[in-house]
């Protein structure tokens, strides 16, 4: 008989519906489809209506995720897995996605320009967040590859939203390497799921420990899973795309793609890597490894010559992800380094929307430049920054040095446990390169600091438009630099927090 | 059939479709040699379902949804490139360079 039809006179085996496993992405799910026919039928919603929605949504799903705090299962017939990493990424990313929303509140540009992403932006954002939330719950490879899809797809129409020329370019670039990336992880699922027979990342995960498996099969399909996620984090080399991204794309849009899609795609990177492919840590660490002294040191020696301060911050994001990768290479055989990037993610998020908070501030000043080809967001437009806005001038001193990983702020406290994973690990080389990589960062964050506090300002200071439309951005912008400063002064309870995280079911 | 066939099959499709993104510089040729890569990896679990005799048939289902998530995406991408054309008259990526490539 026909191997199908065998199989069908077997009873189905039907999986458990568990809604409330899945009720924060529910939650988003809807708020996002409600936000879209509002959208739809109600064009004249001014943006605080639209952002108060999404808001209420973000909140109802943070709601949920408390609910479901002390929840730990796998759900769907392993579809779907509750535990540390997959409830810290929910809050980590529905505390992102507000800050994102009042970004995109305040609008991309001056008022009364025609270059504001249109209203369509808010559902987006849900739709992209739920994505997210799902990649980092995700314990099958069917579901690993749908929410990537999802949250991508959400991201390229976000990217290329505005009548900028930068903005479209930057979005075809993105979408062109995204769709690129996807396949080549599609390629390593279908290795590894013949390979192992199954996309479950609980059974593949037991399939490892089998030495009677295909060893070669798997390994190929390991080696292109590693490139399909570390293109998604923006590790060397398959990092082209990321500062053309993050320089066109609006700032509040980029801001959120360098935070969340960080959390997310590091989420899911930690699952399969040092969940369900721990057993075969020996072959996949020196490549990892590999990738991370590659990613920090070319991040930060390219970003010492940008001369945008977007794109610096790209490539400074560049040499993070190559941070969180000594965390992943530490991870497969040290817990404390899964919580070690978890905590990192934490703290990455918050300093970079705080950046790029500043850059939206400082890109709303001064006259139109119809010649930029992006935002303002040259360095010679923050000389003087401190005279001109004190106010902004020390929260992007406090962003920068966070940045950095100067004590007492957050990047200090995030890069010390992933560092102390690395040598747990005995990974003391790869630490060592980190430290010097930092040493290079510091050079770059701080510059940005020279030009803002000791140059002189140039044109008329009198000449400037007032910054604000709404408070939005100033709310967004206050909440960033509180939190970098309270995790930096306060790290034990939330690497409390992260330390369940250890332990990954599947 | 022995497995392999299926499977070499779909590496020389992978393969052209890698080739093609990266020498073809017409946007919309880059979009179609990805859909040859995605179609590869769709022969790929297909074969292992078969291989396998999986009684899930998650290879086979696996496949459904790549092909959908593909309609999507091809979707998306072909409203960006006429984004670029309405606003440049080209489609040649080479040409699309404001930004640092």
């Amino acid at each position: 008989m026909h191997p199908l039809a065998q199989a069908t006179t077997q009873p189905l085996p039907l999986p458990e519906v568990d809604w409330r496993a899945i009720a924060p992405e529910l939650a988003l799910a809807v708020a996002g489809v409600v936000l879209l026919l509002v959208v739809a039928f109600w064009p004249r919603a001014g943006r605080g209506v639209l952002a108060g929605l999404t808001l209420a949504g973000l909140a109802a799903a943070a709601a949920l995720t408390v609910w479901n705090w002390d929840l730990e299962r796998v759900a769907f017939e392993g579809a779907v897995s509750l535990d540390g990493i997959t409830r810290y990424a929910r809050a980590v990313l529905l505390a992102v996605g507000a800050l994102a929303t009042l970004m995109v509140a305040q609008g991309d540009s001056r008022e009364g320009e025609p270059d504001d992403s249109p209203p369509e932006v808010f559902p987006l954002l849900l739709f992209a967040l739920l994505g997210m939330v799902l990649l980092a719950a995700a314990s099958d490879l069917l579901v690993v590859f749908i929410a990537l899809e999802i949250l991508s797809l959400s991201l390229y129409v976000m990217a290329g939203e505005t009548r900028r020329l930068a903005a479209q370019e930057a979005a075809m670039k993105y979408f062109l390497l995204g769709a690129f990336s996807s396949a080549f992880l599609l390629y390593g699922i279908a290795l590894c799921y013949g390979a192992t027979g199954s996309t479950n990342l609980l059974e593949i995960a037991d399939a490892t420990g089998d030495p009677t498996a295909d060893g070669t099969l798997l390994l190929a399909g390991v080696g292109l899973l590693a490139v399909g996620f570390l293109f998604k984090v923006s590790a060397v080399p398959f990092h082209m795309w990321t500062p053309d991204v993050y320089q066109g794309t609006p700032t509040p849009v980029a801001a959120f793609m360098a935070a969340a899609t960080k959390v997310a795609g590091f989420a899911v990177f930690l699952r399969v890597f040092a969940g369900a492919l721990g057993g075969l840590v020996v072959s996949w660490r020196p490549v990892i490894a590999g990738a991370a002294v590659l990613t920090m040191l070319v991040g930060a020696a390219l970003a010492v010559v940008q001369t945008d301060l977007k794109r610096m911050l790209a490539y400074s994001s560049i040499s993070h992800a190559g941070y969180l990768l000594v965390g992943v290479a530490a991870a497969a055989t040290v817990p404390a380094g899964v919580s070690a990037s978890m905590f990192y993610l934490l703290t990455y998020a918050f300093m970079v929307m705080g950046a790029f908070m500043v850059v939206q501030y400082v890109s709303r000043l001064g006259p139109p430049d119809d010649d930029a080809i992006g935002e303002r967001s040259s360095l010679e437009d923050y000389r003087g920054l401190a005279r001109r806005h004190p106010w902004a001038a020390g929260l992007l001193a406090v962003f920068m040095l966070a940045l950095t990983g100067i004590p007492p702020l957050s990047g200090f406290w995030a890069k010390y446990y992933v560092f102390l994973a690395g040598i747990e690990a005995g990974l003391t080389w790869l630490v060592v390169v980190a430290v010097i990589s930092s040493v290079i960062s510091a050079f770059f964050y701080l510059r940005v600091l020279v030009v803002a506090y000791l140059q002189e300002p140039v044109g008329d200071p009198g000449a400037e438009t007032a910054p604000g439309r709404t408070p939005a951005l100033g709310v967004a912008l206050g909440l960033a630099g509180l939190l970098t400063v309270a995790i930096g002064l306060a790290p034990e309870a939330l690497i409390a927090a992260a330390r369940s995280a250890e332990r990954i079911l599947g | 059939m022995p497995l392999m066939y299926p499977l070499v099959f779909a590496a020389f499709l992978f393969s052209a479709g890698v080739y093609g993104v990266l020498a073809r510089r017409n946007a919309v040729m880059v979009l179609m040699s990805i859909e040859l890569m995605l179609n590869a990896v769709n022969v790929n679990l297909v074969a292992f379902n078969a291989y396998l005799r999986d009684e899930l048939v998650s290879g086979q289902v696996f496949a459904l949804f790549v092909i959908a998530v593909a309609a999507a995406e091809v979707g998306i991408g072909l409203a960006i490139v006429l984004l670029i054309f309405r606003n440049r008259e080209t489609v040649n990526i080479d040409e699309v360079d404001l930004l640092r490539w």
